[in-house]
């Protein structure tokens, strides 16, 4: 009886350490998601988001019929996919800084692989456009060294999705093979001596033994990476776009926020957010399926 | 004794060890040029930079683009802006963070089930960018400071991370100990839990520090008053959109000087915003591994 009682008032303890965080996502994740049905009304500041009108899925059609926000949701999946298409570089990276036996450099490479993911986007962002200034950029100024005619990285539709995802690769790579590198080095040492017994050379040490033991991480972060093929952030396309570019730099999250914020759509960009969420949710349930089904690792 | 196990290594072995370490000596290169370019342009003569003459040492050193920057009154403005945006808002969101992270690591309290699900479920889905806008403003937080700090005050995701950490090395005998000792929850929070996340927190305090420090969007968001724009808004103004008046010099010598100028301001600019993280990082790299391990198994 005591004990229960004393149950009793530690849990009122514990609500009251964890009230304010409570308060903080009712208030700033759960209200914003009852604010979704703007996007089935026509909303507007006098009327409120209660007292405007219903308008259905209009704004939803008009995002999916379109000719200007089709070639937006393109555009997203086109940069979705090729940066999917990247995603083994910070496998090979994580593999090939496993294999170094030289402790020093080891740390070395390791310790600027990962610096550039602190760097601000808006600096590597002004970075890339002083240093591929069609005039003055050192990269076109080497280029031209060697007789390869300026590029004009920035203006170039073509060069722009390139641009885009090696940047975000150079970014990142390091920082996203940290997670590959930590598993590589739980692979169980017995495995390894066995395979040196057995003959297996180093690279057939890296294919039957350290791949197949870092397999469940690489499917999970997969399994995320699919999610976000539709998912664009906008902190970073959003400072390289430019009136030359736009026609492939356009994407859902920069098309939100010109109709939204700047042009105070509310109603059609809110409803173009959330078929972005939703499309990239249910990417994430059926790609979770599929591997769970064929390999047994999933998400939940 | 290294050499001699090269030595004995088969020759597949060797060419492999061989194009390794040439591999990641190139990709070391990549990453680390555009780096070191940057910080040798900010020390030279901004001719020699637009000439093409700086390649990877810098030449005809000198301080004008640092001046430049210290007497940029929107630069320090920004900075000051930044700072108080870094520290108010990295405090907050960690004490967010352990305050919903320690009741979510007891057992003992009943409704811990019910409330991760709660939290958790704000990870894979939100309202979006224009209803949190409408709530904002309807806050009346619109062009306050407090626009920056308190619709970020805490990420799921971190604290998932700093519960997982709790629950793995906080001893539970400690809770069972303190109980009897008559310790209340608030009391274990303050005298045990909190000395011993100090690892986490130190990881914890990086990520937000860093996207504190680097956050433009936020800013650009909500924010339309100049006395009030962090450092990144700043940058973003003189580096990407380049505000630097050129059509009112006339003459293209006076034009090429001008452009010098105003590029080593951008180096220069560039260096000193990322110092303050990159004096941070060196601190926390040994602390990273721990950090994103926990993160990728999740609670």
């Amino acid at each position: 009886m005591k004990k229960k009682k004393r149950r009793k008032n530690s849990n009122w303890q514990f609500w009251a350490i964890i009230s304010l965080p409570v308060i903080y996502a009712i208030v700033f994740a759960y209200i914003p998601m009852g604010g979704i049905i703007i996007g089935f009304k026509d909303y507007s500041i006098r009327k409120g988001i209660l007292g405007s009108n219903w308008v259905g899925l209009k704004y939803f059609k008009q995002f999916l019929t379109s000719t200007n926000s089709l070639l937006v949701i393109k555009n997203t999946l086109i940069l979705g996919i090729y940066t999917l298409l990247t995603f083994p570089v910070p496998i090979i990276l994580a593999i090939g800084i496993n294999e170094m036996r030289c402790k020093w450099y080891k740390k070395t490479v390791q310790m600027i692989t990962y610096a550039p993911y602190f760097i601000s986007v808006v600096v590597l962002v002004g970075m890339m456009m002083q240093m591929m200034d069609l005039r003055s950029g050192i990269i076109n100024l080497l280029l031209g060294r060697i007789g390869v005619g300026p590029v004009n990285f920035f203006g170039n539709p073509k060069v722009f999705r390139s641009l885009y995802v090696w940047s975000g690769i150079w970014q990142t790579a390091g920082y996203s093979s940290i997670i590959y590198v930590a598993a590589l080095a739980g692979v169980p040492q017995e495995l390894e001596e066995a395979a040196i017994v057995d003959g297996a050379s180093r690279f057939q040490r890296i294919c039957h033994v350290d791949f197949p033991s870092i397999l469940p991480t690489i499917i999970i972060m997969l399994i995320f990476s699919f999610g976000n093929i539709i998912t664009i952030g906008m902190d970073k396309i959003y400072l390289m776009q430019n009136s030359m570019n736009a026609s492939v730099s356009e994407v859902i999250s920069t098309f939100v926020y010109k109709v939204g914020v700047v042009n105070s759509n509310f109603g059609y960009s809110t409803a173009a957010g959330l078929f972005q969420s939703l499309v990239s949710f249910v990417l994430l349930v059926i790609v979770n399926q599929a591997c769970k089904k064929l390999t047994d690792t999933s998400l939940w | 004794m290294k050499k001699n196990k090269f030595r004995y290594m088969s020759v597949g072995d060797k060419t492999f060890t061989f194009v390794n370490y040439i591999f990641l000596s190139l990709i070391f290169v990549i990453i680390l040029y555009p780096l070191i370019y940057v910080v040798s342009a900010s020390f030279s003569d901004p001719q020699a930079v637009i000439s093409g003459e700086v390649v990877l040492f810098p030449v005809r050193p000198t301080l004008k683009g640092y001046k430049a920057v210290f007497q940029n009154k929107k630069i320090i403005s920004g900075f000051i802006n930044s700072f108080f945006y870094l520290f108010v808002g990295t405090a907050l969101n960690l004490i967010m963070t352990i305050l919903c992270a320690y009741p979510l690591s007891r057992k003992e309290f009943r409704a811990r089930g019910f409330l991760s699900l709660f939290f958790v479920f704000t990870m894979y889905f939100s309202g979006g960018m224009v209803p949190t806008y409408i709530l904002v403003n309807k806050l009346g937080l619109l062009n306050t400071r407090a626009a920056m700090i308190i619709p970020s005050a805490m990420s799921t995701y971190n604290m998932i991370i700093c519960r997982t950490y709790i629950v793995n090395t906080v001893p539970d005998e400690l809770y069972e100990a303190s109980q009897l000792d008559g310790c209340t929850p608030f009391r274990y929070l303050l005298s045990i839990v909190m000395p011993l996340s100090k690892p986490i927190m130190a990881v914890l305090t990086l990520y937000y520090g860093v996207s504190r420090w680097n956050d433009y969007f936020t800013a650009m968001l909500y924010l339309n008053n100049d006395k009030m724009q962090p450092l990144t808004m700043v940058m973003r103004e003189i580096l990407i959109m380049s505000k630097v008046d050129m059509t009112k010099v006339a003459d293209a010598s006076a034009v090429s000087k001008l452009q010098g100028m105003s590029d080593l301001l951008k180096y220069s600019t560039i260096v000193v915003a990322s110092l303050p993280v990159m004096l941070l990082y060196p601190f926390v790299q040994k602390h990273l591994v721990k950090g994103v391990m926990i993160g990728s198994v999740k609670g």
